[in-house]
C-alpha cells in the first residue's frame, strides 16, 4: 500500500467541488488501505510535497492550476507520479479552443465557433467582424470562457443585443472566450477509463433539464433542475458512435487514466458533436464518472483502485 | 453562485462581502474579566440550560438597550433567541404555509432569503428609494394581493440602514406603514440589528414604538453592538405570535446558550456599553465616509450607490450590462470580494448591483479593495464600449464630491450609462426621485404573487 497525497481545493472557482471530489476520494483510498495525506492546494504546496514525501498524488483539483498541466508540471518537477493525464494533454484539454481546433483539424465533429482574445476587441477592433461571426454561426450563439471548466460565464445570446453583454460576462472568467454555434439537442456526457493501456467508454450519462427551458444553459448545472438517465436511453448505433468519439477524442488530446467528453445530440440531424474534454471530471457523489462508472459495474473504491494504479502513466 | 462566494473567504482576499462588525476592538481583559465574573457567580447555572424565553437577567439589559432607542417593553413580551436571524426562522415558521405570501423589501436582506424559501413563502418584493420602503406601492401591491384572494403573513423590513440597500426608512413612512399595518390587521417584522449604528443625522422612532406593539413584531440582536459570537438576539412580540414562537424555539433548540446569556448580562451590568457601542460609531463612521471617497475616486461614473447614514451596508449599481456575479469571479482573482446584488431578490433581479460591507476591514483595505473593485468594472465598462462601438465614459470621477447633503441617502453619479462623449453632460446631482435607479427597481412594476 503506498503513501497517496490527495492534491484537493486549490483556487480554482470550482474549489468547492474539488474538495467534495478529494474527500470522497480520500475515504475511498483509506479504504483500500493506503496511507492518505490530505493536501488543500495552496501557496505551500511544493513545501508540503517535499515535507509529506508521497509515493504518489492523486489530482482531485477541477478547474484553474489543477487542470490546466500546472500542477501536473510540478509534480513532474518533483518526480512524484500523480493520477490522470499528463502536462500538455491537461494544457490542450482545459482550453476549449486548443481542443476544438485539434478536433476539427482532425475531423472529429465539433460545432463552429470563433475564439479571441480580449485584446483582439480592445486593441484590433474585433468587434467590427462580429455581424460577420453572428451571420455564420447563426443565433442563438453560446458564449464561453476558453478556460472555465464548470458552466460558469457560459451565456446565450439570442440576438446581436445580447452578444456584448454576453461576451463582458464570459470575459469575467477567461481572458479568452469562444462563440460557438449552438447545438440544440440532447447532452451526453461519456466518462472514458483507461484500462490495460486502451481507453474504453461507460455508460452513456444523459442530462434531462426538467423544465423546458430550452436555451437556458445554465439551469442544467443547477441541482434539482436536472436529471440525470444513466446509461441514457439511445439507438444502439448512436450510442456506439459517441463512445467512439469520445475515445477518439481522449486519444487526440493524449488523455491518460480518465475523462470525461461532453457531446450533444443534435436533435434536427441526428448529428453528435463533441464539445470539450474534462481531464480531471468531478468524482462527487452526484458527479458523472462515477455514476457512469457504477452503470458498469465499477464502484467508487474500483474506481479510485483503477485511477491510481495508473498514476504516472500520464507523464 | 454559492461556489464563488464560498472563495470570498479566503485569507488572501480583501473580503467586503461579509456583514461582520469588528470586533478587534474588545479590549481581552474585559472580556477574560466578564468570564470571569461568569465563572465565580453562576458557574453551575451558565453550564445549565436556560428558560426557554430567556434569562431574566439578560432580558433586562435588553430593556436597556430598547430604552436607548426609545422604546420601553414589558419583560414578559421578550424572547430570547439565538441570534436575529433565529427571529425570521421562527416568525416564518410560526405563521408559514407553503405557498403564503410575504411582502419585503426590493432588496431585502440577503440572509432571510434562504429562510424565506425554506419555508416556500411567496415573496413579494416592494420597491424602496431614498427613504425605504415605497409605501404608495406596498398598498397598491397590497390590493392588488387581495383583489385575487390573498393576504400576507407578514411584512418585513429592515427601517433603519437596510441591509443591504443602506437607506433608512423617513418618518412619514414609518407612520403610514403602520396606519397601513393597523388599518389591515396585517403583522410587519420589523427588523432592527444596526439601529444604534447611527452615524449621522437624528434617530427616527421605531415602527414597534409607533404600532404600541399590536402589530409589530420587532428583532434586534447583540451581534453588531457588542458581538455576534455571542449568538444572542432577541424579539418583541404580540402574545399570541409570542406565545407561538416560544413553542416553535423549544423545538428548535430549548433555549439560547446560557453560558453566552450570563456573560453578556454580566457585561451590561458591569456599565459602560453605550462607551463601547460609541466607539464603535466612531470607527465605522469613518470606514464608511473612507468607503464612499473610494468609491468616488476609483468607481466610474456609470456606477451609482447610496450613501448611508448608518449601519454596515453600501449598496452599488452598475450599468446594467456588467452582471456583478460574472464580475465577481474577475474581482476574486484580484482578491477581492463583494456580494453580488441578485442574493437580495427572489424574482432575478439585481443583476448589476453588489452589497459593500465597511465594517469588516480596516480603512487600508477598504481603499485598496475599492480601487481593485474599481479596476475591474472600469475594464469592464471600457470593453462594453469597444464591444458597442459607444466609446464609454470610462475612468475615475477624480473624486467628485458626493452629490448629496448631509441628509441625503443617496450619492448618485452619472446618468444613464455609456453616452457618447460629443454629448456628455457634466455629473449633476441627481434627483431624489432617481434613487429607485440606483437601487435598480423596474420603473411601475407591480408585482403581485
Amino acid at each position: 500500500m503506498s503513501r497517496v497525497a490527495v492534491l484537493k481545493g486549490g483556487r480554482s472557482l470550482e474549489r468547492q467541488v474539488s474538495l467534495k471530489s478529494g474527500a470522497r476520494v480520500e475515504e475511498a483510498l483509506g479504504r483500500l488501505g493506503h496511507d492518505v495525506v490530505s493536501v488543500d492546494v495552496g501557496g505551500d504546496l511544493v513545501e508540503r510535497l517535499l515535507a509529506e514525501r508521497p509515493e504518489v498524488a492523486f489530482i482531485a483539483l477541477h478547474g484553474r492550476d489543477g487542470e490546466d498541466g500546472t500542477v501536473q508540471e510540478l509534480l513532474e518537477v518533483m518526480g512524484i507520479p500523480y493520477t490522470g493525464s499528463g502536462v500538455s494533454a491537461c494544457i490542450r484539454a482545459a482550453d476549449k479552443v486548443l481542443a476544438k481546433h485539434a478536433m476539427r483539424d482532425h475531423g472529429i465533429p465539433t460545432p463552429d465557433f470563433y475564439a479571441f482574445n480580449e485584446t483582439a476587441f480592445r486593441e484590433l477592433g474585433a468587434a467590427v467582424a462580429l455581424p460577420a461571426i453572428e451571420e455564420r454561426l447563426r443565433f442563438p450563439i453560446v458564449v464561453k470562457p476558453a478556460c472555465q471548466g464548470s458552466a460558469l460565464g457560459i451565456k446565450f445570446a439570442g440576438s446581436p443585443a445580447d452578444v456584448p453583454t454576453a461576451l463582458v460576462a464570459a470575459f469575467s472568467y477567461d481572458r479568452k472566450v469562444l462563440l460557438e454555434r449552438h447545438v440544440a439537442g440532447r447532452d451526453l456526457a461519456v466518462s472514458i477509463l483507461d484500462e490495460d493501456g486502451s481507453p474504453r467508454a461507460l455508460p452513456i450519462v444523459e442530462a434531462v433539464p426538467r423544465e423546458e427551458d430550452f436555451y437556458d444553459f445554465e439551469s442544467r448545472y443547477v441541482i434539482g433542475r436536472t436529471t440525470f438517465v444513466c446509461p441514457a436511453e439511445l439507438p444502439e448505433q448512436v450510442a456506439e458512435r459517441a463512445a467512439s468519439l469520445a475515445v477518439a477524442v481522449f486519444e487526440l488530446i493524449g488523455c491518460s487514466g480518465f475523462a470525461r467528453v461532453d457531446i450533444m445530440l443534435e436533435a434536427e440531424t441526428d448529428e453528435l458533436y463533441v464539445l470539450e474534454l474534462n481531464s480531471i471530471p468531478g468524482l462527487t457523489e452526484t458527479s458523472l464518472l462515477p455514476q457512469a462508472a457504477d452503470a458498469a459495474g465499477i464502484g467508487f473504491d474500483e474506481l479510485v483502485r483503477r485511477i491510481l494504479e495508473r498514476a504516472g502513466e500520464g507523464a | 453562485m454559492r461556489d464563488l462566494m464560498a472563495l470570498t473567504e479566503r485569507d488572501d482576499v480583501i473580503s467586503l462581502a461579509g456583514g461582520l462588525p469588528d470586533t478587534s476592538t474588545f479590549p481581552p481583559d474585559s472580556y477574560a474579566s466578564l468570564m470571569r465574573t461568569v465563572a465565580v457567580n453562576s458557574c453551575a447555572r451558565a453550564l445549565q440550560y436556560a428558560p426557554t424565553e430567556g434569562l431574566a437577567r439578560l432580558k433586562h439589559c435588553i430593556a436597556d438597550v430598547m430604552l436607548a432607542e426609545g422604546m420601553e417593553v414589558d419583560l414578559d413580551q421578550v424572547l430570547v433567541t439565538t441570534g436575529g436571524q433565529q427571529v425570521i426562522d421562527l416568525v416564518c415558521k410560526t405563521l408559514i404555509d407553503p405557498g403564503d405570501v410575504i411582502v419585503a423589501e426590493a432588496p431585502t436582506y440577503p440572509g432571510a432569503v434562504p429562510t424565506f424559501c425554506a419555508y416556500q413563502a411567496d415573496v413579494v418584493q416592494v420597491t424602496m428609494d431614498r427613504d425605504g420602503m415605497r409605501v404608495d406601492e406596498l398598498e397598491a401591491t397590497l390590493d392588488e394581493l387581495e383583489r385575487t384572494g390573498r393576504r400576507p403573513k407578514f411584512i418585513y423590513t429592515v427601517p433603519n440602514f437596510h441591509n443591504p440597500a443602506g437607506v433608512t426608512l423617513s418618518l412619514e413612512r414609518r407612520r403610514e406603514l403602520v396606519r397601513i399595518a393597523q388599518e389591515r390587521e396585517l403583522l410587519v417584522l420589523e427588523d432592527n440589528p444596526y439601529g444604534l449604528l447611527r452615524y449621522e443625522g437624528d434617530p427616527l422612532p421605531t415602527l414597534l414604538s409607533l404600532d404600541g406593539g399590536n402589530f409589530v413584531i420587532y428583532a434586534s440582536t447583540f451581534s453588531k453592538i457588542l458581538s455576534p459570537g455571542v449568538r444572542l438576539g432577541w424579539t418583541v412580540a404580540p402574545r399570541p405570535v409570542l406565545e407561538k414562537m416560544n413553542i416553535g424555539k423549544q423545538a428548535s433548540d430549548l433555549c439560547s446558550s446560557s453560558l453566552s446569556q450570563y456573560f453578556v448580562a454580566a457585561y451590561f451590568e458591569a456599565g459602560p456599553w453605550h462607551e463601547y457601542v460609541q466607539s464603535l460609531i466612531e470607527i465605522y463612521r469613518r470606514r464608511r465616509d473612507v468607503m464612499l471617497d473610494a468609491l468616488a475616486e476609483h468607481y466610474p461614473r456609470e456606477a451609482e450607490w447610496t450613501h448611508p447614514q448608518g449601519g454596515l451596508f453600501i449598496w452599488a449599481t452598475l450599468p446594467d450590462y456588467i452582471d456583478t456575479t460574472d464580475l465577481l469571479a474577475r474581482a476574486l482573482e484580484q482578491r477581492v470580494a463583494f456580494v453580488p446584488g441578485r442574493a437580495a431578490y427572489l424574482d432575478g433581479r439585481g443583476g448589476s448591483s453588489m452589497r459593500l460591507n465597511f465594517s469588516g476591514v480596516d480603512e487600508s483595505e477598504i481603499r485598496e479593495g475599492i480601487r481593485r473593485i474599481g479596476e475591474v468594472v472600469r475594464e469592464q465598462v471600457a470593453l462594453y464600449g469597444t464591444l458597442t462601438g459607444v466609446t464609454a465614459v470610462s475612468g475615475a470621477r477624480g473624486g467628485d464630491p458626493p452629490v448629496d447633503s448631509a441628509e441625503t441617502a443617496a450619492a448618485a453619479h452619472g446618468g444613464d450609462p455609456p453616452v457618447d462623449p460629443a454629448t456628455t453632460e457634466p455629473v449633476l446631482p441627481v434627483p431624489d426621485s432617481e434613487l429607485a435607479k440606483i437601487l435598480r427597481l423596474p420603473a411601475n412594476r407591480k408585482r403581485a404573487g
